[in-house]
């Protein structure tokens, strides 16, 4: 449906071609079809399934394990999409031009529309949007260690657009290839999207890189605080994964953390020169024999830390999430009060109409 | 019962806001297909959400909102007994007949 919306050099080579090939993939799988029903061995059907690379749907039988990492995978995507409205949304009224202002209002507004795309997949494993809402406000599900630092300046919002949202792509970008059908397929919109929000971000941070010296030391201290962090969004390095093996092994995951963290220092060298700003990692080097970049590590300890409350802005972001659900709470109400108006006064209508 | 899994009690608090199916149609001229769901307390309401959820770049010209608890879906276990009937009527499609040589035009 988005294929059109792209101009088509696009959907030949890059990420966004990563995408439409997924797309395209899970088209022929579906076609090839599949022959045979769960019948006696449902055990037996899930794991053909997922051999022959198809897609696990809601009503199938599937292991309660596979449907409880998928319930916290989806739901942990969900809350960050929606928490990650809030290092954005601080700079909306500080825009320093209109344009600038409805890109990021139309950025910050895609995230909130991600969110709900992945509750929407959450649910169909049968748990519901609100129940995981309550679990995020009792602070019992987790959101993304990254939205946990605080936007200082206007060229943050470059960055985090470049950085964290490329971060996001690398990571994502696989997951339209989950065994998974509806999240699969709330992924793939999902990553169309993306492409948008790390584009003006990129723009956005090399208007200031070579713009005033003032500008450029702004764009620069930005990219130092942010590249560490947006490092670690991979999560713990593969010796200290926890749910890697067996989320490989359900094609909910396809590459580790590592291979992926990788992935983005190859991308982001190449991008930061063209900004003409530095990565602050003076062993950042191209390793001939492993066709990669070497580079340092983030600090892991830290983000343990952050991820457990420690984090710079964790209490600012709950207790800002924990405000807006209770204020919105009346919307709720007279949505609901509103419809009810409205059934009853249809009924009254052709009650009167049957007398009549 | 719909495409969906029963969802588990509510931890306390009002009843949630109905689930609604989302059908866009791209074009004119395609069909209308499913996008995604949503939840809002009324169909008009829906039908708002879904143009700001699922049509933000000009995916749609139309949608079809529908309430997820009036679908009534096919059990997946009963998939082969379900559309069984129709695996040995082969003679259903065209190419179960043979053409004699020379006929043209069929
Ligand atoms: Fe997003
Ligand atoms: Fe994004």
């Amino acid at each position: 449906m988005y294929g059109n919306d792209f101009p088509a050099d696009d959907t030949s080579s890059g990420l966004l071609g990563e995408v439409e090939a997924a797309e395209t993939a899970l088209r022929e799988a579906a076609e090839r079809g599949r022959h045979g029903a769960a019948g006696a061995d449902p055990a037996a059907y899930f794991a053909e399934v997922i051999a022959a690379d198809q897609k696990v749907e809601p009503r199938d039988w599937m292991p309660e394990a596979y449907r409880a990492t998928l319930i916290r995978q989806i739901a942990q995507h969900a809350h960050s999409e929606i928490i990650g409205m809030q290092p954005e949304g601080n700079w909306i009224t500080r825009a320093p031009s209109l344009k600038r202002k409805a890109i990021l209002l139309a950025k910050v507004q895609d995230e909130a529309g991600h969110g709900l795309y992945l509750y929407a997949a959450a649910e169909t494993l049968g748990v519901s949007r609100d129940e995981l809402v309550d679990l995020l406000l009792a602070g019992r599900q987790k959101y993304s260690s990254i939205f946990n630092y605080p936007t200082l300046s206007w060229a943050d919002m470059g960055t985090i657009g470049w950085l964290v949202d490329g971060a996001a792509i690398v990571n994502q970008v696989p997951l339209c290839r989950c065994s998974y059908g509806p999240y699969a397929r709330a992924m793939i919109r999902i990553c169309k999207e993306e492409s948008f929000h790390q584009r003006q971000g990129y723009e956005l941070l090399h208007t200031l890189a070579h713009g005033t010296p003032a500008q450029r030391e702004m764009a620069q201290d930005s990219v130092n605080r942010w590249w560490y962090p947006s490092l670690a969004m991979f999560g713990p390095p593969d010796t200290d994964s926890t749910h890697s093996a067996q989320s490989m092994a359900w094609k909910i995951k396809r590459f580790s953390n590592d291979e992926l963290r990788q992935r983005f220092v190859d991308m982001c060298v190449g991008q930061a020169e063209v900004l003409g700003l530095t990565l602050p990692d003076p062993a950042l080097c191209w390793n001939d024999e492993r066709g990669g970049y070497d580079f340092t590590q983030p600090d892991y300890a830290e983000l343990m830390r952050v991820i457990k409350g420690a984090g710079p802005c964790n209490r600012q972001r709950m207790e800002h999430r924990r405000r807006a659900h209770r204020e919105g709470a009346w919307v709720r109400a007279a949505a609901a009060a509103y419809a009810a108006k409205q059934a009853s006064k249809k009924e009254q209508a052709s009650k009167k109409e049957k007398v009549a | 019962m719909s495409e969906y899994s029963e969802p588990t009690s509510q931890p306390g608090g009002a009843p949630p806001a109905p689930l609604w199916e989302v059908f866009v149609r791209a074009r004119r001229g395609l069909a209308h297909t499913h996008v995604g769901s949503l939840h809002a307390a009324d169909a008009e309401l829906a039908l708002h959400n879904a143009r700001d959820l699922y049509t933000r770049r000009q995916e749609g010209v139309s949608i079809w909102v529908l309430p997820a608890a009036a679908i009534t879906a096919s059990s997946p276990d009963e998939k082969d007994a379900f559309f069984d009937p129709a695996a040995d009527k082969v003679y259903r499609h065209p190419t179960f007949y043979e053409v004699p040589e020379g006929a043209a035009h069929l």
